[in-house]
């Protein structure tokens, strides 16, 4: 069953929730939601559910227009943030209670329940109240009640955010297995760039009510559409600097950004035509250290050095307000104020043309290594 | 030192306030020779009478049973009432809702004296006076609002996503609300039974005025114990030892639940 959106508009009180959102997703289709806190993944997905309706626009199932169709009369899933179960009823009749209401017969309800119980192992924890459970718990509950209905759509909004760390992965990689098994469409709204890349899939991309862009997610990754897919589809997001495409009388042309760094047009960049641009590098691309024989580098000034873990997020402002973050990979201590070299490689820097769309990604590892 | 000071006074509070209604039973097991005699403490003729003479006489033991009825009848209707305006408040955005919202809040405000004349006038016309309906009606006129008002604050601590979930899972509407909704807040509607039950059971004046015999309330019954000789002391404070059973027995039933009510709800 494929679910479209044709021009799908959502306004709350004056205020744009959603503006203008056509979407296709095919049965089996794994689809994430990208995007920070409102940028409208909710609200696109209770459309989705039929808890909503537009306030423009048209959604269809399988060429059936349901945009009025309320959510009983839809057969979808949802799962919430928050750990949602019936505070009253055991986890048992929880996660029965989807099937009972279909009709179902009991031995079937029986099979069914403690087969998705099995796979979200909590089979030892169906006598039990949700208010008995661990937060994890709760959701896995949440979650099988949502899994254990042949839904031909099924809602995932940011369903392990409020989990600790350690859970989250275990279960990330749980339900991505489960997923794949599945024939519904599968909606995933989540805020984590690393979180949408693990789970794969396809990507849209959501900013401020509009999807910018939609696509497999490694293509959306590799070649964001725009600056700002750059920066919601990047943790921490892109660092951006404008810049000028000059050629001198023999034809050789390079770039000056801000702050008067001269980058070399290597690899995809080398198309590029005289003007201006907006040239952005992710933080994982940036390093403290020379990697490559054709790193640029520059002089910057350390204003924050975060250490998360194994890695180092050194922040760094080489003038005219241009604060970048480099993300380098081991402990380094530095002193706030110290000039540092920063290095890059061109060939690992995107441009966008000053209206912010893309004009030149970097070319896939695999063809640059073939190229060398 | 501390704990000694607490407790002291905590003694001295419950002794006063136990002091009045130990008086009441200690005179309700005494003759009217020895109440209207020497001060005594305790009974010194110890005496069932007053009790027996309350549970044989109809007139008397009436009484109780037509409270009960419309303070039932009271409870019950408020609660169906109050239950789905609650979830409307609680859960809708309509037009004036917190106007309407406050607005029946005021009818607790005003005195139920206010209301008496139109209510007789008005339960004149439709036959209802001297009914167990008549009291029970107008007595909605403040636990209505009351129950709204309570149940509201312990729907809104339901979070809406529970409502949505079931509508997801397919339950009907009136399904959700009976399966899935009620049982979440029944501490709720414990205590605001507990309310409407109190001030139904206290209320005296619209009870009075709206009945004459078969659905006379026992508090009216209470007022007849003056006769040509005098007022009748014993019976009358074994009827109000009595009196203050019910509410006993309806507090040790909620009193699990009104805890967790002055917590959670707005009580």
């Amino acid at each position: 069953m494929t679910l479209t959106l044709t021009n799908v508009t959502k306004t709350v009180a004056g205020e744009t929730h959603l503006a203008d959102v056509s979407t296709e997703l095919h049965p089996g289709g794994f689809y994430i939601l990208l995007g920070p806190t409102l940028a409208g993944k909710t609200s696109l997905m209770r459309l989705m559910a039929g808890l909503d309706r537009p306030t423009e626009g048209q959604i269809e199932m399988d060429g059936r227009d349901v945009t009025r169709v309320p959510v009983r009369k839809r057969n979808v899933a949802m799962v919430y943030q928050q750990f949602i179960n019936y505070p009253s009823f055991t986890v048992y009749d929880n996660i029965a209670s989807p099937l009972r209401r279909s009709g179902m017969r009991a031995e079937q309800v029986d099979t069914k329940v403690r087969e998705a119980a099995e796979t979200l192992k909590m089979s030892h924890l169906l006598d039990r109240l949700p208010g008995e459970l661990s937060g994890g718990q709760q959701q896995r509950t949440a979650l099988a009640r949502a899994m254990v209905k042949d839904s031909e759509v099924l809602l995932l909004d940011e369903p392990l955010v409020n989990l600790d760390y350690k859970l989250r992965e275990e279960l990330r990689v749980e339900l991505r297995e489960i997923f794949a098994r599945r024939s519904a469409i599968v909606v995933y709204a989540t805020t984590e760039p690393e979180e949408a890349l693990i789970m794969g899939g396809n990507t849209l991309v959501l900013h401020q009510g509009r999807v910018l862009q939609q696509g497999p997610t490694t293509d959306v990754f590799r070649h964001p559409a725009s600056m700002q897919v750059g920066r919601s589809f990047s943790d921490p997001p892109m660092n951006y600097a404008a810049g000028d495409v000059r050629q001198d009388g023999n034809g050789n042309r390079e770039a000056v950004l801000a702050g008067g760094i001269r980058l070399p047009l290597l690899g995809h960049l080398a198309r590029l035509a005289p003007g201006r641009y907006h040239f952005g590098a992710r933080a994982s691309h940036l390093s403290v250290k020379r990697n490559r024989e054709d790193d640029l580098s520059f002089k910057a000034a350390v204003t924050l050095s975060e250490i998360s873990g194994s890695e180092t997020f050194v922040h760094v402002d080489f003038g005219e307000d241009h604060d970048w973050v480099c993300q380098e990979e081991g402990v380094h201590r530095f002193e706030l104020g110290q000039q540092i070299d920063v290095f890059v490689n061109p060939r690992d820097v995107y441009a966008f043309d000053t209206d912010g769309w893309l004009v030149a990604s970097p070319v896939r590892d695999k063809t640059r290594q073939a190229a060398q | 030192m501390v704990m000694r000071k607490r407790s002291f006074a905590l003694t001295v509070y419950l002794v006063l306030l136990m002091l009045p209604i130990y008086w009441l039973i200690n005179m309700s097991l005494k003759p009217n020779e020895e109440i209207l005699g020497a001060l005594t403490l305790y009974p010194h003729e110890l005496t069932f009478q007053n009790y027996i003479k309350i549970f044989t006489t109809p007139d008397w033991y009436q009484g109780y049973i037509n409270s009960i009825i419309y303070v039932g009848l009271n409870t019950v209707i408020s609660l169906v009432t109050a239950l789905p305006a609650a979830y409307a408040f609680s859960r809708y955005q309509f037009i004036g809702d917190k106007h309407f919202f406050f607005w029946l809040l005021t009818n607790l405000m005003a005195p139920p004296a206010v209301f008496l004349l139109p209510f007789f006038q008005l339960y004149s016309t439709f036959g209802l006076i001297d009914t167990h309906l008549a009291v029970a009606l107008a007595h909605c006129l403040f636990n209505v609002p009351l129950a709204v008002w309570i149940l509201e604050g312990f729907m809104r601590g339901v979070p809406k996503e529970i409502d949505e979930t079931a509508y997801i899972d397919g339950y009907s509407f009136p399904r959700f609300f009976v399966l899935v909704f009620l049982p979440l807040i029944r501490s709720g509607i414990g205590v605001t039974a507990f309310f409407c039950f109190m001030f139904s059971w206290v209320e005296l004046l619209l009870a009075r005025t709206l009945t004459t015999t078969a659905a006379k309330p026992i508090g009216a019954v209470m007022t007849r114990t003056v006769s040509a000789s005098g007022i009748d002391w014993g019976l009358l404070a074994a009827a109000g030892v009595l009196t203050i059973v019910p509410g006993a027995i309806v507090i040790w039933f909620v009193r699990n639940y009104m805890a967790k009510g002055f917590a959670l709800g707005r009580v």
